[in-house]
C-alpha cells in the first residue's frame, strides 16, 4: 500500500483531474441522494469512499479529506497527524522522524503540489481536524455543500431577475419564474461545469 | 530570593503599550530594533523552585527572555507552565514553549489562559518530537493541535477573544506569538514556504532550532528576504556550544532534526580542548550570523552548558552594551 501511495502522489496531477470527475457526478446525484435520504446513502458511500482511497492513498477516513489540498499525500499518515506540515524533525533523504522507514508525509505533499493545478492550495493553514467526523464521507459531505451553494446561487439569480422585472412578471410569470425548478433543470448545468 | 510567600495581591494588567500585542520585554525590544538575545532553560528534574531560579540565574543577565522548554525530545520535567510562572513572577521575561504531543485542544486552550493570568507574555508554539525519542516511549501521542493550528487558536484567544468553540472570553490573553523552524532539516526547499505560512497563522516571532551551517541558512534567509518574510516576523537564529565530537555525533543521530556539518565535528575532534571550542565555534556562529540580512537576534540552547552563555553573548559583542536586567513585566 505504501508504495501505491507513493505512486498517487507522483501523479497528483492525474488523481487531482479524477477526483474532480467523481466530484461533479456527486453533485450532480445531488437531487438522487436527497430522495434516497442523506442519511440513507452516507454508509454505501462512505464504504465505497474507503475502499477506492484506502487503496490509492493509506486513507484513514478522517471524514475532512484534504488530498486536493495536499499534494495527494494523506497527512493521516503522518504519524504526528500534521495538518500543516512537515515538522522539524524530518531526516536526511527525507525520511520520517518518527517512522525512519517511510518517506516523510508532507515532503512528499509538497513535491505532489507542484504537479497539480491546485498546487497552491498548500499554501492555506488548515484547522485542527474535527475528530467526531472520523469515519464519515468526506466526498458526500462536499458535494452535498457544492450541491446547495448551487442551487443557492441559482434561487439568487432567477429572484434577482424577477425583481428587476416586478410588471412582466405580474402579467406572465412563466418570463420570470420563482416556482422551484425540477432538479434535472439544475443538473445540467451542474454537468456543464 | 523568596519563593514561598507569594502576596495575596491580584496583578493588574494595564493594556499592552501602542503597536504592541503583549507586555512582553521581547516584543519591546524586538519592536525597537535592538539585536535580541535569548536563552533555553534546562528544566529541573524536582519540584523546588529554587532549582528553577538557580538553572535561570545565569540566562537572565544576558537573555531578554528564558524559554522554559516542554519536555523537549519527549522527556519528562518540571512544566513549562510551572517554570514561565514562576520566573514570570520573579521579574523575569520568559517564553512559554507549547508542544501539541502532549495536551489536547481542551488543555492547551485553559492553560494559555493560566499562563496568561500568570503574566507569562510569550509563547512558542511547537508541534513537538515524537513519543518514541524519549523516556516514556509507551506514551500515547496526542497531536490533536500541529504547531499552526495552536498559533491560529491562541491568535484567536487574542484578537478575537474567544475559544475555539467560538465562546467568549471576558480577558483575552495578551501574548507575543512564536514558532520555531529549522532551516537546516530537509525538504530544505520548501522550509521558506512553511515559515510563510507559519506567519499567515499567526507568528510573530520565530526561534529556529540548532544552526551549525551557515551557508546552508544563508540560503534559507535569502529565500526568505525574497518572500518578504523578514519585514513580517522577527526570526531569532538557534544557536549553542557543542561539548565535544562524541557529543555532537550523539545529538544528530539521537535529537531528532539537528544537522551538524562534519567539518565542524572534525574541528571539535583536533581541539586540545573541546569545551572551550566548543564555545569558541558558538561566538563565531553567531557572530556569522548577526550579519545576515533579515536576523533579528539569537536563541541560546546550552544544554547542560548554560555556564557558558553568558560569556557567549558577553564576548560576542551582539548586545552592544545592553544590560537586560531581570525586571518586572507588571504594571
Amino acid at each position: 500500500m505504501y508504495r501505491i501511495r507513493l505512486f498517487a502522489i507522483r501523479h497528483s496531477g492525474v488523481f487531482e483531474w479524477i477526483y474532480q470527475r467523481v466530484e461533479g457526478v456527486m453533485v450532480a446525484l445531488d437531487p438522487v441522494f436527497a430522495k434516497i435520504g442523506y442519511n440513507r446513502v452516507e454508509r454505501p458511500i462512505a464504504l465505497l469512499e474507503q475502499g477506492v482511497k484506502s487503496v490509492l492513498f493509506d486513507c484513514k477516513m478522517c471524514g475532512q479529506c484534504a488530498l486536493s489540498s495536499t499534494g495527494m499525500s494523506c497527512p493521516m499518515n503522518c504519524p504526528k497527524e500534521l495538518r500543516n506540515g512537515p515538522c522539524g524533525g524530518v531526516r536526511p533523504g527525507n525520511y520520517c522522524e518518527v517512522k525512519p522507514w517511510m518517506k516523510c508525509v508532507w515532503a512528499a505533499a509538497w513535491d505532489g503540489s507542484t504537479r497539480m493545478k491546485g498546487g497552491q492550495k498548500i499554501r492555506e493553514v488548515l484547522p485542527p481536524v474535527d475528530r467526531s467526523l472520523k469515519g464519515s464521507s468526506s466526498w458526500l459531505r462536499v458535494s452535498r455543500e457544492k450541491a446547495a451553494k448551487l442551487r443557492e446561487a441559482r434561487e439568487a439569480a432567477r429572484t434577482a431577475v424577477a425583481e428587476a422585472f416586478p410588471e412582466a412578471r405580474a402579467i406572465e410569470p412563466a418570463v420570470a419564474p420563482l416556482a422551484e425548478e425540477p432538479a434535472s433543470a439544475v443538473n445540467r448545468e451542474v454537468l456543464k461545469k | 530570593m523568596s519563593t514561598g510567600d507569594y502576596s495575596d495581591e491580584v496583578p493588574v494588567y494595564a493594556p499592552p503599550p501602542e503597536g504592541h500585542v503583549s507586555h512582553s520585554r521581547l516584543e519591546r525590544v524586538l519592536r525597537a530594533g535592538r539585536f535580541a538575545v535569548t536563552a533555553e532553560l534546562n528544566p529541573p528534574d524536582s519540584a523546588d523552585p529554587s532549582d528553577v531560579f538557580e538553572a535561570a540565574q545565569p540566562l537572565g543577565e544576558v537573555a531578554d527572555a528564558i524559554n522554559a522548554t516542554d519536555a523537549s525530545g519527549a522527556n519528562c520535567h518540571m512544566s513549562s507552565i510551572g517554570i514561565s510562572a514562576l520566573l514570570t513572577r520573579a521579574g523575569y521575561s520568559t517564553v512559554y514553549q507549547i508542544s501539541c504531543r502532549d495536551r489536547n485542544r481542551i488543555a492547551i486552550q485553559g492553560d494559555v489562559l493560566g499562563a496568561a493570568a500568570m503574566g507569562v507574555s510569550n509563547v512558542l508554539c511547537l508541534t513537538g518530537d515524537g513519543v518514541g525519542v524519549g523516556d516514556q516511549p509507551g506514551a500515547k501521542p496526542v497531536f490533536d493541535f500541529d504547531s499552526l493550528t495552536l498559533l491560529r487558536t491562541i491568535r484567536t484567544m487574542r484578537d478575537q477573544g474567544m475559544f475555539l468553540s467560538g465562546r467568549k472570553i471576558t480577558r483575552p490573553p495578551q501574548m507575543f506569538l512564536g514558532a520555531a523552524e529549522n532551516p537546516c532539516i530537509p525538504p530544505h526547499d520548501w522550509r521558506p514556504e512553511r515559515l510563510a505560512k507559519k506567519v499567515e497563522a499567526g507568528a510573530e516571532f520565530i526561534q529556529t532550532n540548532y544552526i551549525y551551517d551557515i551557508p546552508l541558512f544563508e540560503k534559507f534567509m535569502a529565500r526568505v528576504r525574497d518572500m518578504g518574510l523578514d519585514k513580517k516576523v522577527y526570526i531569532l537564529a538557534g544557536v549553542g556550544p557543542l561539548a565535544s565530537a562524541k557529543a555532537a555525533r550523539w545529538m544528530r543521530s539521537n535529537v531528532p532534526g539537528i544537522h551538524v556539518p562534519d567539518a565542524l565535528i572534525e574541528r571539535m575532534e583536533k581541539a586540545e580542548k573541546p569545551g572551550a571550542e566548543g564555545k569558541k565555534i558558538c561566538i563565531e556562529l553567531i557572530q556569522q550570523i548577526r550579519e545576515i540580512k533579515g536576523v533579528a537576534g539569537v536563541h541560546v540552547m546550552a544544554y547542560r552548558r548554560e555556564h557558558q552563555v553568558s560569556e557567549i553573548i558577553l564576548e560576542s559583542g551582539v548586545l552592544e552594551g545592553r544590560q537586560p536586567r531581570r525586571r518586572s513585566e507588571r504594571r
